[in-house]
């Protein structure tokens, strides 16, 4: 729950929408319910789509945190190198 | 149109719309509200959003900065799901599409959140269900809380419909507006049924799933008399309802005519009938019945329906008042009986498993001097103003009850010291009312001037079933063989050592008992207000020979099947009109 609510607490610092897309469903990027509802485990691929003001800042704060900062977590594969 | 059958507890008919009160803790059923409540139920659904979100802002702020950090980042989830718009608009938009409850809109929304996490194959998220399900149990037990206090203010008539009530809440009840009560959970002689019996309000109880039959505002008949309530009644089955009304109303008159003559037999015995009383205010309505005193105070309930503890003083107002209605009269207050279904509970920190076996009554008094102290204060202050008789509750061995002489003893050298005039041959009696007591009546009959046997924890000690659980609450009767012969021990040693006893059970109330009683030798008894014309009715219809003979019958019966059956024909036959 606690990447979901990283993702929900950055994409609601910006005016824009955000919308985040898995396969053929689309979710608020500021609901934590729906963002929760995706069900996205890790390796899993998203599309992240803003609209607004600042659609260009919310969209590069977002890569920002799910690819390079991957939310603070390993990845299974780091996980299993580190053991 | 449905019928359902359950358990009447108090008398009389009443037809109304309902109010339901749901659960926090049981399944909330798909329940229906009118178009024009939904601006209402969605207003309530954006309260407890408001409300559960200050009391986790409280919550995460009381946890300590190190250990507590796990908690706080449960409860900054669970923070921004209560923030979540999204979330609440899916609540309320329920509430607008379907007309249905704050509560069942909470509930179904938030459930369908949780299966979904479960049935994903992540562990990770698939644990996160138990999140929702906390934010749900929140959410519900601020509706139905607020629900609660919106009855105690009712402004109009209704019947109220619940799965469960406790004491507190119908100690609130405003007996101008509720009309009835029907509970899907409770038995005879659960605390529902005997705050609404001395309400005089009609009642029903163990209706099992009751709260899934209803929606708000449905048209209810509650038959106390035949223990069966209606949803939704065709006309004529109203139309019936209404003269059958009226035909009881009718025999409650031509019972009330008694009112002056004295409960006696044909053969000539006198017999006291005494009123059970909550409050003071019920003193008024057991002098109108005919009652002769108070048999029965349970002054517990000076302690429900408040936050703080009363004050000396209240207890000497609720007191001095409930004796200035009888005079010269006998006015029997039972210490504060407080304890497993009443109060203490709640402001425990550990729960107790096992509350009917536990710290409650006496014991919890003799655990809490000052409180203890403070009532005798008050009612030794107020036993100059007439005939004030003390009795302690659940008394299980002579060491207690001569530790509560003690602290009453304390309590006169106290008032002594304070140059305060007292009754100082105030009569001091207990309860009978378990098994041990029951068995040892001969040595605890040196030491108290009177016995009053509690019938409603009598059986339910002697038999091991929980009055309130209603899958087991047919097990539950007071004319169970061992029941009987456990009262007529106490009868028969209470008599050779010349101790005066009477019965302020629920049995003393119950037509069909009164014969049995009589025949087994007691002559006083004490019940709900709007019992004791119809009580009074049978005594004066029977002669002691028949009640022996009765008597003599039940005890060599060995089924309490047997029993009640024989005891119903015996009492159809004297007063038909009341079965």
């Amino acid at each position: 729950m606690r990447p979901a609510m990283q993702f929900v607490d950055t994409a609601s610092r910006f005016q824009s929408s955000v919308t985040v897309s898995k396969d053929d469903t689309n979710v608020d990027g500021k609901s934590i319910m729906q963002m929760s509802m995706l069900a996205a485990t890790c390796g899993t691929r998203l599309k992240i789509k803003a609209e607004g003001t600042d659609a260009a800042e919310a969209v590069e704060a977002l890569r920002d945190i799910v690819e390079i900062k991957k939310f603070g977590e390993p990845t299974p594969e780091e996980k299993s190198r580190q053991a | 149109m449905e019928i359902k059958k359950g358990v009447a507890v108090s008398p009389g008919i009443s037809i109304g719309k309902c109010l339901v009160i749901d659960a926090e803790d049981y399944r909330i059923p798909r329940r229906l509200i009118e178009p024009s409540q939904r601006l209402t139920e969605t207003q309530r659904v954006r309260n407890v959003f408001k409300d559960a979100i200050e009391e986790l802002i409280k919550l995460q702020a009381e946890q300590e900065e190190i250990e507590g950090q796990k908690m706080k980042d449960i409860f900054a989830v669970h923070l921004s799901y209560l923030r979540d718009r999204t979330l609440r608009k899916k609540i309320t938009d329920m509430i607008n599409a379907e007309s249905v409850t704050a509560e069942f809109a909470v509930s179904s929304t938030l459930r369908d959140i949780a299966s979904h996490f479960s049935k994903v194959k992540d562990t990770y998220i698939s644990e996160r269900a138990a999140d929702i399900y906390d934010i749900e149990h929140r959410l519900l037990r601020l509706l139905v809380g607020g629900k609660r206090q919106d009855i105690a203010a009712l402004k109009e008539e209704a019947v109220v419909v619940a799965r469960e009530l406790s004491p507190t809440q119908t100690a609130s009840f405003n007996k101008e507006y509720i009309k009835g009560i029907a509970t899907g959970a409770g038995g005879r002689t659960s605390h529902t049924a005997i705050v609404a019996r001395s309400l005089g309000i009609p009642a029903v109880v163990a209706l099992e799933d009751i709260t899934e039959s209803v929606n708000a505002g449905d048209t209810v008949i509650i038959d106390g008399n035949r223990g069966i309530v209606i949803i939704n009644p065709d006309d004529s089955t109203i139309q019936q309802y209404l003269e059958y009304a009226v035909e009881y109303t009718e025999l409650e008159h031509r019972l009330d005519a008694i009112r002056e003559k004295p409960a006696e037999t044909r053969d000539g015995v006198r017999v006291e009938l005494f009123g059970n009383i909550e409050f003071p205010d019920e003193a008024h309505s057991v002098l109108e019945k005919g009652g002769e005193g108070i048999g029965l105070y349970r002054t517990e309930f000076l302690y429900l329906n408040r936050d703080t503890e009363p004050t000396e003083q209240e207890h000497y107002e609720a007191y001095s008042r409930t004796v200035a209605v009888f005079k010269s009269r006998p006015v029997i207050l039972r210490t504060v009986d407080l304890g497993a279904d009443k109060y203490t509970q709640s402001r425990r920190y550990a729960r107790e498993p096992n509350p009917f076996l536990g710290l409650r009554s006496i014991r919890y008094c003799l655990q809490n001097l000052t409180m203890f102290k403070t009532q005798l204060h008050a009612i030794m202050r107020a036993s100059v103003l007439g005939d004030l008789r003390i009795m302690f509750p659940l008394i299980t061995n002579l060491q207690e009850l001569m530790q509560a002489k003690m602290v009453l003893g304390d309590v006169m050298e106290d008032l002594d010291d304070e140059g305060i005039p007292y009754n100082r041959k105030i009569k001091v009696g207990i309860m009978v009312e378990t098994p041990a007591a029951a068995l040892t009546a001969s040595m605890l009959a040196k030491d108290v001037e009177f016995f009053s046997i509690g019938t409603n924890d009598l059986t339910q000690y002697t038999l091991a079933v929980d009055r309130g659980n209603e899958l087991v609450s047919t097990l539950y009767s007071s004319v169970d063989p061992a029941v009987i012969r456990l009262i007529r021990t106490v009868i028969q040693d209470a008599h050779k050592a010349r101790v005066e006893t009477s019965v302020c059970g629920e049995m003393a109330s119950e037509p069909e008992s009164v014969m049995l009683l009589l025949g087994l030798g007691i002559r006083k008894l004490s019940m709900a207000a709007p019992m004791i014309p119809e009580i009074k009715q049978i005594i004066r219809s029977v002669t002691v020979e028949e009640c022996n003979k009765v008597a003599r019958k039940v005890l060599g019966m060995n089924s309490e099947r047997q029993i009640s059956s024989f005891l119903r024909d015996a009492a159809r036959k004297i007063l038909p009109e009341a079965f």
